[in-house]
């Protein structure tokens, strides 16, 4: 009995410094935890979780300083995928952070826009294109539908239009599980 | 005459339904009121639109011009009036909208003035881009544009050139009806395609349920004289059809998913698609019209000769539809794409107007549990174990069921139509390829997002230091200019620097100071005038202001950035 | 909504499953003609407790009952469980097993299609291990008539032992051990001449041969009808016959014939009904050929080295084990991805 107690332990013992050993031997570089993190946030840039962007969200997260729910864009999909890399609970999008809304893209009336620079300023992807008193538009493509330069439009020209669906982007549904009582 | 012949693994061999639709030549379709006309009808780039509502166009002409590298041209299918240029319901399962052409047909049916080619005598390179903008693409359904694959591999030949009538869907019997009508003008197309393609041999594959197409087909090779060209019976079986079972029937060579056919030296259209090259080539007549099956659900199943772009109901009343159906697909019931609605137009992709009802085809008793049973891997013509790939994308788990190859999925319907469990496969299938794009898709524009954001932060900060060298400079001379105006004995520098308290016996340290409050005084005021801006009412006066305080903005652009921005 | 295709085979589990019910009824023929009207009882009751269990577990989880009752793969385990077990078990016997194998083996791991094991042989492994008597008294072919069958299977007080022995494999297994025994008045004999008794018949146990001729036919037809592939009853028999022929060519006189073990026991009924279920084994061509061959050595091994009377309900398990396993690495090339 005792025997076997001693080996159980020091069984335990070396396997606990081969682990403690690996552990340094083998550490990462980096923090491969803020990358991951913020491969899964969606890029939107917008902010609204309270941080200068998603990396410093991502940051944030990995510290501990925040919450994975803050992120709207991101919405209910991407907070399961963060409750799932770290191994937490899911909970739902806290609302002061914002809703999710469905995917857009901003849009200038180019009747009214005045070429004032100040949404190319916003824009934290670079999506508008424009010089100063010069038209400006938004590259669809590129528009990560974060909202930030709407507010800073001095003439209120710039809207957000949802995205519509193409033949492109449209997607096959879950097939449904019809299981009928079968008469 | 005897070829050996090569097998697929899998397949079905489901009702064919094909004596019905076969017992009449093709007819015509009268003009019908209206021609709506997709100009994305192809794979590839959205072609644009080239005509505007109240254009008087003719019959042939291109109202959409091919677009982008991948990409095929649209024509007018009748002479008439343009009346719109606008979104109208495609005929595809989504329900979606698409930029089409809406003609009124003016009942004269003119052509235009066309353009011709000889094919001997053109280069290569011009016969394709006179074939791109001919409008012509594949008819067999998958519709891709026919330039494209007229060109033989990297050795400038192709051993084999492999023309598909085997037409293995049920109820279809376009590509028959038009073998056993027009094989002397589909095999000119042929020729002339195996002229672009400098192919050796050119093999016709036909399934040996359409004896008559076989003889038609040899009868009009015996004609030509050709020689090279074969005709081959193959065995029925769905989808010796697939354009891969059939290159792998004829030749034995598979091509896997992802790679070209002529890397292999095998290149494969469908015969509908040969008359349509040899009606550009011949006459220089675009693609406006195919041979469509109507069958199913109708009195009188048969085969029409239909102008791209008209409504599907005008055709199916001639064939007589019954009181019960409820729907039409597009293609066969293995494949075919159920329609949102009955008046959707006829496309280049259209080779069968299936007419269904619930009585025809029922719906699928409920969804039992997988068993294991293996039915579906052994019908799968690609060698798959749908059951797995079924498995993981029930539970969403997509990378998993691309490692079970779910790409090299051809969603032919075998292992839906076999599963005794009546489990929708292919749906399970269609939704993870979907799944998986949009995610591909979202991923990729993720990381553009997230190197732009970076770029810009990285962009804000260069400037930001450049400014920063700027300022110092600029620093460094003011200092120049104060040390020298204390040297001339100027009494005070308060003029370069109104805010400072102590203006007597400045030291470098108080110039510097003082640099920076003048900055931030400066920066104070321009934000006051930037901030009480109006944004209400915007007339011509405000707007002219405005112009006046972006004029201002941009004279005073080096200044440095105020500290509580 | 439905999309393609919108044509479909006329097939359905409950085809599969009585198909392979009907295949096991000339087995099952055999088996009343020379052992007694007793096993119809025991079907029945195992039939009866298959079907209340399922029904009971449908409930309980939500799923809709007459669609899975009717799909009729719970009356295959029963029927599993009732030709494996001795015939004359009492029926507590035989409805616990089947519930176990129901409610346990099959409905907890969720149902039709999730079980990783064989309901019907895990059921005889638990039953095997907790009523090892019970489970080892086989009547001789024609010894019991039905109304003693009867009194065995309902009445409370057995007194069994003196007319009912092991089963041939297990008999000829201890007859085997007890010639290699230089003290043992059998000493020397070989297994033909130990085969002399009344219990061996001309290949296997005496009437015992028939039945497993009878469940050989009803697989051939299931092979037939494409309910099943060669793969497994061939690799299976193969690998039995040839482990067994080993050893036997090496030492007849320790050793059964090849032929014996193929006629006895629950070789024919595992290779062509136990080990082809699809849901516990292994699916892709490869994999069922390595799967029933593992099953075939192991069922040997357990005959000839072992202490139960048979080995094919402890080979099923354990070869389920390695299905996840044989199916992840025995995956066929796909189209266009093959090297010929
Ligand atoms: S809220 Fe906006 S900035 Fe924050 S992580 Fe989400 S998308 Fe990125
Ligand atoms: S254009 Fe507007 S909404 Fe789009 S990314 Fe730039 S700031 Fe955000
Ligand atoms: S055919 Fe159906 S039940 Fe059989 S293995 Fe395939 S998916 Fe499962
Ligand atoms: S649909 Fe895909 S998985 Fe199913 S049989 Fe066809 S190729 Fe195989």
């Amino acid at each position: 009995m005792l025997t076997a107690l001693l080996v159980m332990t020091a069984v335990a013992l070396v396997l606990g410094a081969l682990l403690g050993y690996a552990s340094l031997k083998f550490k990462v570089e980096g923090d491969p935890l803020v990358e991951k993190i913020d491969a899964i946030l969606p890029q939107t840039q917008c902010g609204q979780c309270g941080f200068p962007g998603c990396r410093p969200y991502a940051t944030a997260i990995a510290s501990g300083e925040a919450d994975i729910n803050q992120c709207p864009p991101g919405g209910e999909e991407g907070i399961r995928k963060l409750a799932d890399l770290l191994g937490r609970e899911f909970k739902s999008l806290s609302e002061e952070h914002g809703v999710e809304k469905p995917k857009s893209v901003a849009v200038i009336d180019e009747n009214t826009c005045i070429g004032c620079t100040l949404c190319i300023q916003a824009c934290p992807v670079d999506a508008i294109v424009g010089a100063a008193k010069q038209l400006h538009t938004v590259v669809a493509g590129e528009c990560t539908g974060c909202e930030l330069c709407v507010a800073p439009c001095p003439v209120d020209c710039i809207a957000m239009e949802p995205i519509t669906e193409t033949v492109d982007t449209w997607k096959w549904r879950y097939p449904v599980i019809q299981i009928k009582q079968a008469a | 005459m005897l070829r050996k012949l090569f097998k697929f693994h899998g397949g079905v061999k489901p009702q064919t339904h094909k004596a019905e639709s076969t017992t009449q030549p093709i007819a015509r379709v009268p003009l019908p009121e209206r021609l709506v006309i997709p100009l994305h009808q192809a794979v590839g780039g959205h072609p644009r639109p080239l005509v505007a509502p109240g254009d008087k166009v003719f019959k042939g002409q291109r109202i959409g011009g091919a677009d982008g590298s991948l990409s095929s041209a649209v024509h007018a299918s009748t002479s008439g009036i343009v009346r719109d240029v606008a979104p109208a319901l495609m005929p595809h399962t989504s329900g979606l909208t698409t930029l089409s052409v809406i003609i009124e047909p003016d009942g004269e049916d003119r052509w235009g003035e066309l353009d011709k080619v000889n094919y001997r005598t053109t280069p290569p390179d011009e016969l394709r881009d006179f074939l791109r903008d001919a409008g012509v693409v594949g008819l067999g359904g998958a519709v891709f544009p026919s330039y494209a694959k007229l060109k033989p591999g990297k050795e400038g030949r192709l051993k084999t050139l492999v023309i598909n009538g085997a037409e293995c869907e049920p109820f279809i019997t376009c590509d028959d009806l038009l073998m056993r009508e027009r094989a002397d003008d589909m095999l000119k197309g042929i020729v002339a395609m195996r002229h672009m393609l400098q192919a050796e041999e050119v093999l016709i594959g036909i399934e040996d349920n359409k004896p008559e197409a076989v003889a038609a087909v040899q009868a009009a090779i015996a004609a030509s004289g050709q020689s090279g060209i074969q005709a081959v019976a193959i065995p029925t079986r769905y989808p010796a059809g697939g354009a891969k079972q059939l290159i792998r029937v004829l030749t034995g060579i598979e091509v896997p998913h992802g790679r070209r056919s002529t890397d292999f030296g095998v290149q494969c259209f469908n015969v509908g698609t040969a008359y349509s090259i040899y009606e550009a080539l011949e006459f220089g007549r675009p693609l406006i019209s195919r041979v469509v099956t109507v069958a199913g659900n109708v009195d009188q199943p048969r085969n029409y000769e239909v102008l791209i772009g008209t409504p599907m109901d005008h055709v199916v009343r001639l064939s007589g539809a019954r009181p019960d159906t409820d729907r039409y697909i597009m293609g066969g019931p293995m494949m075919g794409v159920r329609l949102p609605a009955f008046d959707v137009p006829v496309v280049k992709a259209t080779n069968c107007i299936l007419v269904g009802s619930p009585a025809l085809f029922p719906p699928p008793p409920p969804e039992m549990p997988c068993i294991r049973c293996g039915e579906c891997a052994k019908a799968c013509p690609a060698d798959l174990a749908p059951f797995e790939m079924y498995w993981f994308s029930r539970s969403k788990n997509f990378g998993k069921a691309q490692e079970y190859h779910l790409f090299d999925c051809i969603e032919c319907g075998c292992c839906s139509f076999v599963c005794p469990s009546h489990i929708p496969l292919v749906d399970y299938f269609r939704f993870s390829k979907s799944e998986i794009w949009a995610r591909e898709r979202d991923k990729s524009s993720s990381d553009a997002a997230r190197d732009r954001f970076e770029f810009k932060n990285f962009r804000q900060e260069r400037e930001k230091q450049e400014k920063a060298e700027k300022l110092a400079a600029k620093a460094a001379a003011t200092r120049e200019k104060v040390a020298a105006d204390n040297q001339a004995g100027t009494a005070s520098p308060a003029a370069e620097a109104p805010d400072t308290a102590k203006p007597a016996a400045p030291s470098a340290e108080d110039t510097k100071r003082a640099l920076i409050a003048a900055a931030m005084e400066k920066a104070r005021q321009q934000k006051a005038q930037v901030a009480p801006k109006n944004t209400e009412q915007l007339s011509a006066e405000t707007q002219a202001d405005i112009d006046a305080i972006e004029a201002r903005r941009a004279a005073s652009a080096a200044t440095p950035p105020t500290p509580d921005a | 909504m439905i999309n393609s295709p919108f044509v479909r085979k006329p097939a359905s589990v409950q085809q599969v499953m009585l198909q392979v019910l009907l295949a096991l009824v000339p087995g099952i023929a055999a088996y009343v003609w020379f052992f007694g009207a007793g096993i119809l009882v025991q079907l029945t009751l195992a039939s009866a407790a298959a079907l209340a269990g399922e029904a009971a577990m449908l409930a309980i989880r939500g799923k809709p009952k007459a669609l899975f009752l009717s799909d009729l793969s719970a009356i295959v385990t029963a029927w599993l469980i009732a030709l494996t077990f001795p015939p004359i078990v009492p029926w507590w016997l035989t409805v616990t097993a089947t519930l176990l194998a129901i409610v346990v083996v099959k409905q907890l791991y969720g149902g039709l299609g999730q079980n990783p094991f064989n309901p019907a042989m895990a059921a005889f492994c638990l039953m095997i291990v907790a009523y090892p008597a019970l489970m080892s008294q086989w009547p001789a072919a024609g010894q019991l008539d039905f109304s003693s069958q009867l009194q065995l299977i309902f009445g409370g007080i057995r007194q069994v032992d003196a007319i009912t022995g092991a089963t041939p494999l297990d008999a000829l297994r201890t007859a085997l051990r007890a010639a290699a025994n230089p003290d043992s008045q059998l000493h020397g004999l070989r297994a033909s001449q130990l085969m002399d008794g009344p219990a061996y018949g001309m290949l296997g146990g005496k009437g015992g041969e028939w039945v497993a001729l009878g469940f050989l036919l009803g697989g051939l037809w299931l092979l037939q009808r494409r309910i099943i592939t060669w793969h497994i009853p061939g690799a299976f028999c193969l690998a039995l016959a040839a482990s067994a022929g080993l050893l036997w060519a090496v030492r007849p006189e320790g050793f059964a014939s090849p032929v014996f073990h193929l006629a006895s026991g629950g070789a024919m009924l595992g290779a062509f009904f136990i080990l082809t279920d699809p849901v516990s084994g292994a699916t892709t061509p490869r994999g069922k050929l390595l799967f029933a061959a593992g099953a075939g050595v192991l069922t040997f091994v357990i005959r000839a080295f072992g202490a139960y009377p048979d080995g094919v309900a402890f080979a099923t398990l354990l070869m389920n084990l390695c299905v996840p396993l044989i199916d992840m690495n025995t995956q066929a090339p796909v189209f266009g991805h093959k090297k010929d």
